[in-house]
């Protein structure tokens, strides 16, 4: 687990999701813009796709776990479409997701040490106000 | 070379973390998306909390040594006050737990599952993501 952490790490920081001004200029779609993390985004969904439909959906069970623990919501709801929307604008602000700011911190970035404390408060009142709902 | 990545950059970084969340889904049948390992990290009590909190420690673990040995792969900070930052990541800690996934759990693992409902989450994040950056260009915030 450790190294499947590490190795995310690593990826992102390759990748340049760990530059926010990178990452606002894929979001500056109708501005100055810059399609090259989109590369990103196909990397990993060819990968993942492989390993899911070329492998996991043919094991009976995981290699180290008893099961799959896979989602099995279907249906697009308003928290969904809500929680996306402002997921969304906290990305646009920031050029931060959660993945990238966490490794972010571990760099010493001065906006992720902001951030990160900030998105585990905003975690922990989506707890209070929805009680149930986390993994 | 210039101090952002490039696409080739992109391509291998995409390699890289699709291979660890396929590592992830099937050594341990988990879900690699960030907001739900750091919400289960976050219970005071449970019994998977264990491969969570390791998961974690790599990825944090990850920038502590590449902060040290290449910086400029953090290169590329927005000028922007700390309650900014700290805005963006209270509307990011929020929406990410209220729509259930980020950019991990339903941009990679989830689109790569042919989930209906993470291609729509990730439609729509990017959606008002590209907005918000637009109307912060307009309102003359720029980076």
């Amino acid at each position: 687990m450790l190294f499947a952490g590490a190795l995310f790490g690593v990826g992102l920081a390759v990748s340049g999701m760990t530059q926010p001004a990178k990452v606002v200029g894929f979001l500056d779609v109708l501005g100055a813009w810059d399609p090259s993390l989109a590369f990103v985004m196909l990397g990993a969904v060819a990968v993942y796709t492989a390993a899911y439909r070329g492998l996991a959906v043919k094991m009976p069970r995981p290699f180290y776990a008893a099961r799959f623990s896979l989602p099995t919501l279907t249906a697009i709801d308003a928290p969904l479409l809500g929680g996306a929307a402002i997921f969304g604008v906290g990305w646009g602000l920031s050029g931060y997701c959660p993945g990238p700011a966490l490794v972010a911190l571990g760099a010493g970035a001065s906006a992720a040490l902001w951030f990160v404390p900030a998105m585990l408060v905003g975690m922990l009142l989506h707890r209070a106000v929805r009680p149930g709902y986390d993994p | 070379m210039s101090a952002l990545a490039g696409p080739a950059r992109a391509l291998a970084g995409g390699l890289l973390i699709g291979g660890s969340a396929a590592l992830l889904l099937l050594a341990a049948g988990r879900i690699a998306g960030i907001t739900g390992i750091v919400a289960g990290a976050l219970r005071v009590r449970g019994n998977d909390r264990a491969w969570r909190l390791w998961f974690l420690a790599g990825l944090i673990g990850a920038g502590v040594v590449l902060g040290r040995v290449w910086p400029v792969a953090f290169a590329g900070q927005l000028a922007r006050p700390g309650w900014w930052s700290a805005v963006a990541g209270l509307l990011v800690g929020f929406g990410t737990r209220l729509g259930n996934g980020c950019t991990s759990g339903h941009g990679v693992c989830g689109i790569g599952r042919l989930s209906r409902r993470s291609i729509v989450a990730t439609g729509v994040f990017m959606l008002t993501g590209a907005g918000t950056v637009l109307l912060v260009r307009l309102a003359g915030a720029g980076p």
